[in-house]
């Protein structure tokens, strides 16, 4: 009993199916705002021009973005394996101990254009060393990566905040966090693009990482579909037995997947060490790796839907967080429920509306979609 | 004429602009027993579960024993006595027959009375149909054949008085569908009506009373079964004359390309599953192993291709050793002329996620013609898919389709372009014609045929008994993991039936 599936056209798909969810989001996201005594639509309107509402927001919703490009491309590409890295935070953390001693060691001796690349090297590389380890002991002991990733997150955070306190920490300082970098690891900012066209930005954290992270989605777009190793990823990711098959190797490619996947998170830390903080301090990661994987999920995995879902989740960290400045009853718990709803609906609940999707389709317009009927002999 | 105990009245059913079902009327007469036949994808399984409650039809009429009622799930059905045996069987392995019998209907919180209520009934289930079964027996250990024993006591046990077959012979052994068909006369001299759904000509020229021929979504016809052919059903069938004979000359079979000696080859679980198997296949000649499916067959074929690691034995390719017991690629193997059809087309050899043309290339994907340094060539292999296309008459033919959305036929012949295409030295080939319709059959056995004519050495395993003797030019038949015969292509069915059931090595060993 094979019931056929009925297919939308690809606009519909990676599209429609996204807003629709997006809008019942925030439909539900309203009712909260409204069981708590506020005005729903004027919370939207906050929302929006917190993040949008001047030229110094829009820097900062990008700056977020940034972030969640890397780590929303590193959870992709583990999927595309058939992987679940969710270890994006503790590899990103990790990987600030590579951007730091990069820094820490040229910021004096190179300019920016030099550390830069090497803080990039450093970055991935530590990165994919922290994702090598769960990728080995899947590929060889068949270790669920889940767990391991999870677990890896735990002991990067611990490791870190040894490092932060002890080691890193320059004597006499009562901060945990290491000492500011000179002009030779601070990246230029991008805020005089936004002036250029006439607005107003200041001080906001939009640096050059931003088109790092563009650069990187284009990237990771060739290698899954324009590659050999792509293809065989996905071969891999989609069936492996199919990928047996075709004389793909399992541990292999768990192994590349995954370095592949760790080694964008890492980068991740260069935008807030490098481009904005200007040292290494705690937690500068901030959930950004977890934000990740619902950035993945509602990309459906592609660059092109991870950019601008990425973009989604800057507005709703810099929107959100005026929100909560502006509205007294809305903490910033409240906007932390609210992105919830956007991964619930975006994420988790991705499919629950493509029925109805399909229904309307094939009513409205049958030949712009479905299965192509068998037709006349031998079909 | 008797009174009708299903009649279906301008059923409809889309999925999508599918549609699996248009304006169906069907009359099944109470007391018969009704053959549905049509190619994959004609919708007699559609049909099938619209009558059973998975599926509600868009539009139609249900009527069973004369009065019109709604059918929204397999509950509605069971309770005006409609019971449904399933192509894969919905049975919880580790359960006993008993076990199994009352899930669903196990009446009260505690077990007990109803386990001795469905003893009784098993009893006379047993006494009146002759469907013996131990109730304590645990399903996994039963043969297939009583496990659908099983499945059809589970239906009467719950009252039922029409009774659905889903394919019931695609896992059987000739005799245990024999017995099958002794079983399901005894159930309609009982008053019982049958629908058996299945593509096998054969049969519904064996068992039936009437027969319905389905071909894309409509009901084309109606006929009893004693005035009608197996060549007419055929043509009804596909809607064309089909060559039921594949027409192949004598073999010329030449030096041996492949050779395997003492291959024992253990699952997962550390069951031998092939047991010191030795066979050799010359150039120019199809060799077909016949069994019934889970005696081994699989794993042999999968480990020559290098799919699955063997414990002990060697296997030779065209004169050189493969690794067969320690690290094999086979992706090496191919590079060494060695093209694998795989027995599942679905997990195996295709990725159905996967774009037309992307699974035109699997396994041949680091092929220098496919590539450009460490990229993909787009054009070449787009090209060169739509040549496969032409070539194998896949439909439709877009290299850009998802392979999910093309029928088992086509995309059988996706797979056969891209293993064949490559001009191997030995081709395996596993259940080449598996869920394929019979137009695409007829192309795919030519293909075969000519594959052996121009030098190739075939090795050929299905479980289709047909396949085997009008293919092969030599028969092999596999048993509990051992070759236990080999006889010529003019073998009679009940020949090799015996050999398959290991009724001979049995009698040999007392």
């Amino acid at each position: 009993m094979s019931a056929p599936f009925a297919r939308l056209p690809r606009w519909a798909d990676y599209g429609l199916i996204p807003v629709i969810n997006l809008i019942v989001a925030f439909l539900v996201a309203g009712i909260v705002v409204l069981l708590v005594g506020e005005n729903p639509i004027d919370a939207a309107g906050i929302l929006v021009k917190g993040a949008f509402g001047s030229g110094q927001n829009i820097a900062y919703t990008l700056y977020y973005a940034t972030s969640f490009i890397f780590t929303g491309l590193a959870v992709a590409v583990a999927f595309h394996c058939g992987l679940f890295n969710i270890g994006g935070e503790g590899q990103a953390y990790i990987a600030g101990l590579g951007v730091a001693v990069v820094c820490l060691t040229f910021d004096g001796v190179l300019p920016w254009w030099l550390t830069f690349p090497l803080a990039i090297a450093a970055a991935a590389a530590v990165g994919a060393a922290w994702a090598f380890i769960p990728a080995y002991l899947q590929a060889r002991r068949g270790s669920h990566i889940v767990i391991t990733t999870i677990m890896f997150n735990f002991i990067a955070a611990s490791a870190m905040v040894y490092l932060l306190v002890g080691p890193l920490k320059p004597a006499g300082s009562m901060a945990p966090q290491t000492r500011d970098f000179l002009a030779g690891a601070q990246l230029p900012k991008l805020g005089w693009v936004l002036e250029a066209m006439g607005m107003s930005v200041r001080s906001a954290p939009l640096n050059i990482s931003f088109l790092l992270a563009l650069l990187m989605a284009w990237a990771v777009w060739l290698l899954i579909w324009r590659t050999k190793l792509g293809y065989e990823m996905r071969t891999f990711g989609f069936s492996p037995k199919a990928a047996r098959y075709a004389g793909i190797s399992d541990v292999r490619m768990i192994i590349i997947g995954m370095l592949i996947s760790g080694g964008l998170a890492g980068m991740m830390a260069l935008n807030p060490i490098m481009g904005d903080q200007h040292h290494m301090t705690l937690d500068f990661v901030a959930g950004a790796g977890f934000v990740g994987i619902a950035v993945a999920l509602m990309g459906r995995s592609h660059p092109a839907g991870i950019v601008p879902a990425a973009v989604l989740f800057g507005v709703l960290y810099q929107g959100g967080a005026e929100l909560a400045f502006e509205m007294p009853n809305i903490s910033r718990d409240m906007i932390v429920i609210i992105q919830g709803l956007v991964i619930l609906f975006a994420g988790a609940l991705e499919h629950m509306f493509r029925p109805y999707v399909q229904t309307v389709f094939a009513s409205l317009s049958p030949r712009t979609m479905g299965v192509p009927a068998p037709k006349g002999e031998g079909a | 004429m008797a009174e009708a105990a299903i009649q279906l009245i301008g059923i409809n059913k889309s999925f999508g602009p599918v549609r699996a079902n248009r304006d169906i009327n069907l009359e099944v007469e109470r007391g018969t027993i009704h053959g549905i036949i049509g190619e994959n994808g004609a919708g007699k399984s559609t049909l099938m579960s619209i009558l059973y409650g998975f599926y509600q039809a868009d539009s139609g009429e249900v009527r069973v024993g004369g009065k019109p009622i709604a059918i929204n799930t397999p509950n509605d059905a069971i309770a005006v006595g409609i019971g449904m045996v399933h192509q894969h069987f919905m049975l919880v392995e580790n359960f006993t027959v008993i076990e199994n019998v009352i899930l669903g209907a196990e009446g009260e919180a505690l077990l007990k009375s109803s386990i001795s209520k469905a003893r009784s009934e098993l009893q006379r289930l047993e006494r009146e149909y002759g469907l013996e079964v131990d109730p304590d027996a645990v399903i996994e250990e039963l043969p297939v054949g009583l496990q659908q024993r099983v499945e059809i006591l589970k239906a009467l046990y719950r009252g039922a008085d029409i009774l659905i077959l889903d394919e019931p012979t695609g896992v059987l052994t000739p005799a245990e569908a024999d017995h099958l068909f002794r079983i399901l006369k005894m159930l309609k001299d009982q008053g019982k009506t049958v629908v058996l759904i299945t593509h096998k000509l054969r049969e519904i020229m064996a068992i039936t009373d009437t027969v319905s021929v389905m071909r894309q979504g409509t009901m084309v016809a109606t006929r009893k079964t004693s005035e009608t052919t197996v060549e007419e059903l055929a043509e009804l069938m596909v809607g064309r004359r089909v060559l039921l004979r594949v027409e192949k000359g004598e073999p010329r079979p030449a030096d041996v390309k492949l050779s395997v000696s003492n291959l024992t080859v253990r699952d997962s679980r550390g069951v031998v599953m092939v047991d010191d198997v030795s066979l050799d296949v010359h150039a120019g000649e199809i060799v077909g192993i016949a069994g019934v499916a889970g005696n081994g067959q699989s794993e042999l074929l999968e480990a020559i291709a290098g799919t699955r690691n063997a414990e002990a034995g060697t296997v030779m390719l065209d004169g050189r050793p493969v690794d067969v017991t320690g690290h094999v690629d086979p992706g090496e193997l191919r590079d060494r002329g060695l093209a694998h059809v795989p027995e599942d087309r679905h997990h195996v050899g295709l990725v159905l996620a996967f774009e037309e043309a992307e699974n035109s290339i699997l396994g041949y994907h680091d092929k220098p013609q496919y590539l450009r340094g460490p990229f993909l060539n787009i054009e070449a292999i787009h090209a060169d898919a739509r040549d496969k296309i032409a070539k194998y008459d896949i439909r439709p033919a877009s290299d850009r389709l998802k392979t999910a959305n093309f029928s088992g036929g086509n995309q059988q012949k996706i797979v056969l372009a891209r293993e064949m295409e490559q001009d191997p030295t030995v081709l395996l080939v596993g259940q080449p014609t598996r869920g394929v319709d019979v137009g695409a059959i007829e192309f795919i056995h030519k293909r075969l045929i000519a594959m052996r004519d121009a030098g190739k050495a075939v090795l050929l395993v299905s479980v289709e008994l047909d396949e085997i003797r009008s293919l092969s030019d030599r028969i092999l038949v596999m048993f509990a993991g051992r070759i236990v015969g080999e006889r010529g292509p003019d073998a009679s069915e009940g020949e090799l039936g015996l050999l398959m059931a290991g009724v001979e090595q049995r009698e040999a060993a007392e």
